[in-house]
């Protein structure tokens, strides 16, 4: 019996208008100005688009408020969008324990203009912002130890910029004479390989020796 | 015997298999040691025997190949009957493992740890990421084979390699040892 109430409990979330109720109360809750767009994504995910001036009222009124009681940051990520006038977007997950709810918070900056940090509102929001920083150039506001976290001491550039390019600049490799691995410019030995991912029914249209017929079924056409 | 005609290098086929033959040998070897208190051999094929025995390897396991090298030293494959028994400290070690990715911020430490292995040393080259960059070749963090920053002997192939391939490439090792091997520093 426990465990059907148990059941229950977990699937409270999933029921139909639970999603849409957060959003509407969180909507409800903020400023109308401060934002640019919401949804609830694939039926499951809410997700509010922000103004960077408001995103750290917004994240503090979604920890502080006890309807929301977002306790947890997950995740802060970036995206690149090169075609766009704000190229990066800054993605932020949040995890209420309490309501065992869930919500996104985008916004958007570029590589100049920094977006403020949150360290004062989750302490484990230094690594994510160090790693958006390494990765795109993501300036935040505020962050004392913004160092990168992932690439190789001394790298240059933000690899997961669309414009960075897969292989990057330098490569290692051990100099016998100067008895330490040295950097170099990127010397390809093999070409980059392009492969066409179709399966082979989709990708072989014509079998050896169907040539000659599929020639005619298309001079037909 | 034929076998021992065969070739100079065949080093390990020259043993007799068990029988009489081979009694008679062992039986000539401990007369001799009762009579005399020592037995002679070849240098060469002590040092080699010794070497080959007991090949201690610094375990660099890297990424997920160290997985399947972690399975070629638990008791079903049990490399520790060919005497190979993981180290945790270079001193100690003649033989490196490199198993997994190694990228450009690792390189540094993966040659200072070779350096700190004692001669003669060797290395076997775990996984297509360590053989040649493998699935992350065209990256812009990985080395394109760790052959690049250390010397390798033996490449082991796959993505990952079974355990029974990597015990198959520390054979190769002991082959390639007793084939080349000499008590001069390389």
């Amino acid at each position: 019996m426990a465990d059907q109430t148990a059941i229950e409990t977990a699937g409270a979330q999933a029921a139909p208008g639970a999603n849409q109720a957060l959003l509407s109360a969180v909507l409800s809750a903020i400023p109308a100005e401060a934002v640019l767009a919401s949804q609830v994504a694939r039926g499951a995910e809410v997700e509010i688009r922000v103004r960077r001036e408001a995103l750290h009222a917004v994240l503090r009124m979604l920890r502080d408020d006890p309807r929301f009681d977002f306790q947890q940051c997950m995740d802060i990520c970036g995206v690149d969008w090169p075609g766009r006038p704000e190229r990066f977007e800054v993605v932020y997950n949040l995890l209420s324990m309490t309501h065992n709810h869930r919500i996104r918070v985008i916004t958007t900056t570029n590589a100049e203009t920094p977006v403020p940090t949150v360290v004062d509102l989750w302490p484990s929001a230094t690594w994510f912002e160090r790693e958006a920083w390494d990765m795109y150039g993501i300036v935040f506001e505020g962050q004392t130890d913004l160092r990168r976290i992932l690439t190789d001491y001394g790298f240059e550039g933000h690899p997961l910029r669309k414009d960075f390019p897969l292989t990057g600049f330098v490569e290692v490799r051990y100099d016998p004479e100067r008895q330490a691995v040295v950097y170099e410019p990127v010397k390809l030995t093999q070409d980059f390989r392009n492969f066409d991912f179709l399966s082979p029914w989709e990708g072989m249209t014509t079998l050896p020796g169907d040539e000659k017929v599929h020639l005619n079924r298309i001079t037909r056409e | 015997m034929s076998a021992s005609n065969q070739s100079e290098l065949s080093w390990n086929q020259q043993g007799l298999p068990p029988g009489p033959e081979q009694d008679a040998v062992v039986k000539g070897v401990t007369g001799e040691i009762e009579d005399k208190g020592f037995v002679v051999a070849n240098l060469d094929k002590v040092v080699n025997w010794a070497r080959t025995g007991s090949l201690w390897p610094m375990t660099f396991g890297l990424a997920c190949c160290a997985v399947p090298m972690i399975h070629a030293y638990m008791p079903r494959y049990d490399l520790d009957r060919f005497g190979v028994i993981p180290r945790g400290s270079p001193r100690q070690s003649d033989v490196m493992i490199v198993a997994g990715t190694l990228t450009n911020k690792m390189a540094p430490a993966l040659r200072k740890v070779y350096d700190q292995m004692a001669e003669p040393r060797w290395v076997i080259s775990m996984g297509s990421c360590a053989n040649g960059g493998g699935y992350y070749h065209y990256s812009y963090s990985v080395v394109r084979g760790c052959d690049r920053i250390v010397p390798v002997d033996v490449y082991v192939p796959g993505c990952p390699p079974t355990a029974e391939a990597l015990v198959y490439g520390v054979l190769q090792l002991q082959k390639k040892i007793r084939r080349t091997g000499s008590i001069l520093r390389g």
